[in-house]
This record gives C-alpha cells, structure tokens and sequence, in this order.
C-alpha cells in the first residue's frame, strides 16, 4: 500500500467507531419515523376526503422530486426563518423521515395493492370497522409484498446519513471529515468508513430476506 | 346516483307477511351498462330462492346489492321489514349513511365463490374475527360457538390450520362456518361450488343441505347445478337481461319451464353436463 499507515488507523478507529454509532442512530430513527409516517401518507391517501388525499399525493411527489440535501438545508436554515430553531439531530431526522416516509408510502400503496379484492369484501361482509379492516385483514397481507422494498429503503437511508454531515451531525462521514483536516491524512479515514458501510449494508440485505420469508412463515402465507 | 323518486316508497314494511327480503324496482347499472331492470324480487323468511340464469344477467349483482357491497341506482331494497339502501329521514327515504348500512348488514351473511377467507389466520380466528370485534362477544364466547360451528361443516379437527392448507372444500366449509358466526337472518351463496373440484363438490352441498334442513335461514343463492338447485329450493328464479324472466317451484320451472328463453337455457346446461 502507498503511504498506509497502520498506527495512525488504529489510533482513529475508535473515534470512528463512536461515530458508527451515530450514524446507526440516524439511519435507525430516520427510518423509524419513516415507516409510521409513510403508513399515515398512504392512509391519508386513501381517505373520502378529497382535499387531504390531493394535498398528500402533491406534497409526497414533491418531496420524491426534490434531493434529499436541498430538504435538509431546507428544514435546518429555513426553519429558523419562521421561528423554528432546530438542532442539527432533530432538522435532519424531521428531513430525512419525512423523504423515507415519502418513498416508503409508495412501497406500502405497491403491497396493499397486491391484496385481492375480495377480501376487502369478506371483511365488510363481516361488517368488520375501517380501523379493524386494515390493521387486522388488509395491513398483514400488504406487508409481505412490501418487504422487499422496505428493505430497500432501509439500506438506502442507511447509506443517505452522511448526507446529514452537511448541517453538522456527528456521523461517520461528518467525524472521518473533520479527522482529515486535524490530521491531513484523508486516505485511512475515507477508506474505513468505505470498509463499515460495506460491513453493515451487506449483511443487512441478507438479514432482510431471512426475516421476509420469517414474516411470510409467521402470517401463514409461506 | 339515484335515477328514481324514492318518495312513493313506504319508510317500512309491515304486517303478516312481511318478506324478509324485498327488491322493490331496484335498477343497478354500470355507466350506460343496465344490469338490473326495476326488478321487484321477495324472499320470504325462512324461504331458499335459487338464482340461476345466463352468464351476465345480473345474478351475481343482486347478491352483491344485498351485502351493500354495490350500491344500487334506483329503486329500494327492504331487509326484515326495513329500509336497506336507504333510511328514514324526516318522514321520507334518504340514501343510507355507514351506521344505517353497518346496523342493516349485520342481518345479512355471505359466502363467495372464491371464499376469500383471511389467508394470515387460522380457520378457527377467521370464524372469531367477527364474533368478538363486531359483535362483541368475549373471546371464550366466541371460540365455543366457532368451534361448534366448525364442528358442524366438519372441519374440527382443522380448525388450527391456515387456509393455505385447506383444500378448496374445505375452506369453503370454514367460510359458511365464519358466515353463520355472525349469526344472520339472510345467507347468500354466490356459486359457492364453482370454484372446487367435481369430487369435493358434495361436502360443501352437503353442508347448505342440512342448513336448509336444521336452520330457518332465509337463503338465496346462486348456482349452475340445476340438480342441486332442484332439490333444496323452495323456488328458482331464471334471470335473463337483468330481469327475472321466468320464476316458480323447482318442478314447475324445471319440469315444465313456459318461456322459451327458460327451455333453451336448461336445454343448453343439460346438453353441457
Ligand atoms: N364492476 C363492474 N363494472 C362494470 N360492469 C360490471 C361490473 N360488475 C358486473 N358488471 C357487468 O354486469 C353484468 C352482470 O354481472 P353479474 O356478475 O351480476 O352476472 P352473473 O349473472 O353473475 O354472471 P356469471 O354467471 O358470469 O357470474 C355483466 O354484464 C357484467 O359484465
Ligand atoms: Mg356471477
């Protein structure tokens, strides 16, 4: 290797480690806020009430359509404009759950689709509530065909953290930056954070299969 | 929307004979498409009617009208005397809202022909689905009465198992099982056995046979095997164009149909089998 040097890695590791850890976090509550609000969007679209499904259906097109930095910026430097001051955390996983939930509500109307008719109509026939009608009959079968994308996703919110470092969010990319210029040395840090990324994203494509055919297993539909 | 002044219709219907389902001019069409005609149709409590007649005519639709799962276009539908597609509002009939058609449903019970039962329980929770959060009942309840009723279509000893492992009899048994645990006055069977292979056709005939026989349902019902129809009716409509051509006793209508349509149709289905 030209000009690796081993010492300076292992002095560096565990700062980046600690940031490993928050870029987990990130990844884990962003999605966390995705997957509710994602559900709440497609529901929404999905309502009697004209005026809410047309505002929700602009409003997640608009946010497919724009890049994820720009939504960053948006709710960290022009929040403050309105009044809204936000930490660095709370802007960029506002920004970033709210990108996802965009996404994912598409995943989410794609499985619920997938649900044939009639049991809609076996479950009004049973005079069974909206509420119950979704989260007990429709909701479970939508989600096996989600999985897939849901998964998707996860990876990619995973690898779109480092985006936070824009608005100063101690992640990986944020802590491997500032090691570089305290230090010059930009090689060793970029490269371990390359290393971590594969480390998780991989597995956790594999983990997502298992756990869908779990899920398939588990509802009875495998 | 409505093609018909409900205003001549009665808020209710009553006396002795009360049907315990009445079609009163119901029209049902789809864009310019009219599949029901103003048919007027009276199913009598206790009665079976079989429905038979050409693909297309509209059997299906009537079924569907009856479980509100299509509205109708014109005309009033009356279950047990009261007002189905509409409710009395300030002493007239108004288009019904959720909590009309929700209170008027649970009269009625349904079994399809691709039984659509919920693929993620098993038989027993999808016969207590209902049972607890519709009607109520506390979850032991409802486990004694669906395991009876489990009993009785003969799929006890697979009440544990998804319907994924069920054959097609057999998950037709469950979902007649899921129906009558919501308890309805009215069951309706929409080719209930079209979908099943010839040789599991009689365990689920047999099963509407003794409800017929045991039960005071009333029942309607859709089917192509005119032997079948035969023999548990207590009359047969033949539906033609969204209209009821021809109806009577099962000897009457088969024996000695009087309209031509009526001949060529049980010509064309005994030439078929
Ligand atoms: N959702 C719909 N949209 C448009 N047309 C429809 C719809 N549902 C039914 N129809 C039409 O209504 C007519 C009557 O349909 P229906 O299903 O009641 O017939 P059926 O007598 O049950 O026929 P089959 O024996 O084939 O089941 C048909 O011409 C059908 O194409
Ligand atoms: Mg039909």
């Amino acid at each position: 290797m030209f000009d690796w040097r081993w010492d300076f890695t292992f002095q560096i590791l565990p700062r980046l480690i600690v940031a490993t850890g928050n870029t987990l976090l990130a990844a884990g509550l962003g999605y966390a806020i995705a997957v509710v609000l994602g559900l709440a969007l497609v529901l929404a679209q999905r309502t009697p009430f004209r005026p809410l499904t047309v505002v929700v259906r602009e409003a997640v097109e608009f946010i497919r359509s724009t890049p994820l930095v720009l939504q960053i910026f948006f709710v960290f430097y022009v929040g403050p404009q309105f009044g809204i001051r936000l930490s660095p955390w709370t802007a960029g996983m506002i920004a970033i759950g709210l990108h996802y939930a965009a996404y994912l509500s598409e995943v989410y109307r794609g499985g619920l689709e997938c649900v044939p008719k009639g049991q809609w109509e076996a479950a009004k026939s049973l005079n069974l509530s909206t509420a119950r009608t979704y989260f007990r009959v429709i909701l479970p079968q939508a989600l096996p065909p989600s999985l897939a994308g849901m998964g998707n996703y996860l990876v990619g919110i995973f690898k779109d953290t480092p985006m936070l470092s824009v608005i100063g969010v101690a992640e990986l990319m944020h802590t491997a930056n500032a090691i570089g210029s305290e230090t010059y040395r930009f090689l060793e840090p970029f490269t371990l954070v390359g290393i971590i990324f594969l480390c998780i994203s991989l597995p956790t494509a594999a983990l997502i299969r298992l756990f869908e055919a779990w899920v398939r297993r588990k509802l009875g539909m495998g | 929307m409505d093609t018909t002044d409900v205003s001549a219709f009665p808020l209710r219907l009553e006396g002795e004979a009360t049907p315990m389902v009445s079609f009163k001019k119901v029209t049902k069409s789809y864009g310019s498409l009219v599949v029901l005609d103003s048919l007027d149709l009276d199913v009598a409590e206790g009665e079976m009617v079989t429905i038979i007649g050409p693909s297309g005519s509209g059997k299906t639709t009537v079924l569907r009208m009856l479980m509100t799962l299509e509205t109708i276009n014109g005309g009033v539908i009356y279950v047990d005397g009261e007002p189905l597609t509409h409710m009395p509002r300030g002493g007239g009939l108004v288009r019904a809202d959720n909590r009309h058609m929700r209170k008027m449903r649970s009269k009625i019970g349904m079994c399809f022909q691709h039984f659509n039962l919920f693929p993620h329980m098993t038989a027993l929770e999808n016969c207590m689905e209902g049972p607890v959060h519709v009607l109520g009942l506390a979850k032991r309840e409802a486990r004694e009465r669906a395991e009876e009723l489990l009993a009785m279509v003969g799929m006890a000893d697979k009440r544990d198992q998804h319907p994924s492992r069920l054959s097609g009899g057999q998950q037709q048994r469950v979902a007649i099982a899921r129906a009558l645990a919501m308890r309805p006055k009215v069951m309706l069977f929409d080719e209930v056995t079209s979908a099943l292979d010839p040789e599991v056709i009689g365990e689920v005939t047999n099963v509407i046979r003794q409800l017929v026989a045991e039960h005071n349902l009333t029942m309607l019902m859709v089917t192509h095997q005119m032997g079948f129809a035969k023999d548990i009716s207590d009359r047969i409509c033949f539906f033609y164009g969204g209209r009821i051509e021809e109806q009577g006793s099962p000897d009457e209508l088969f024996g000695n149909p009087r309209k031509e349509r009526t001949q060529q149709f049980l010509s064309a289905v005994k030439e078929a089998t």
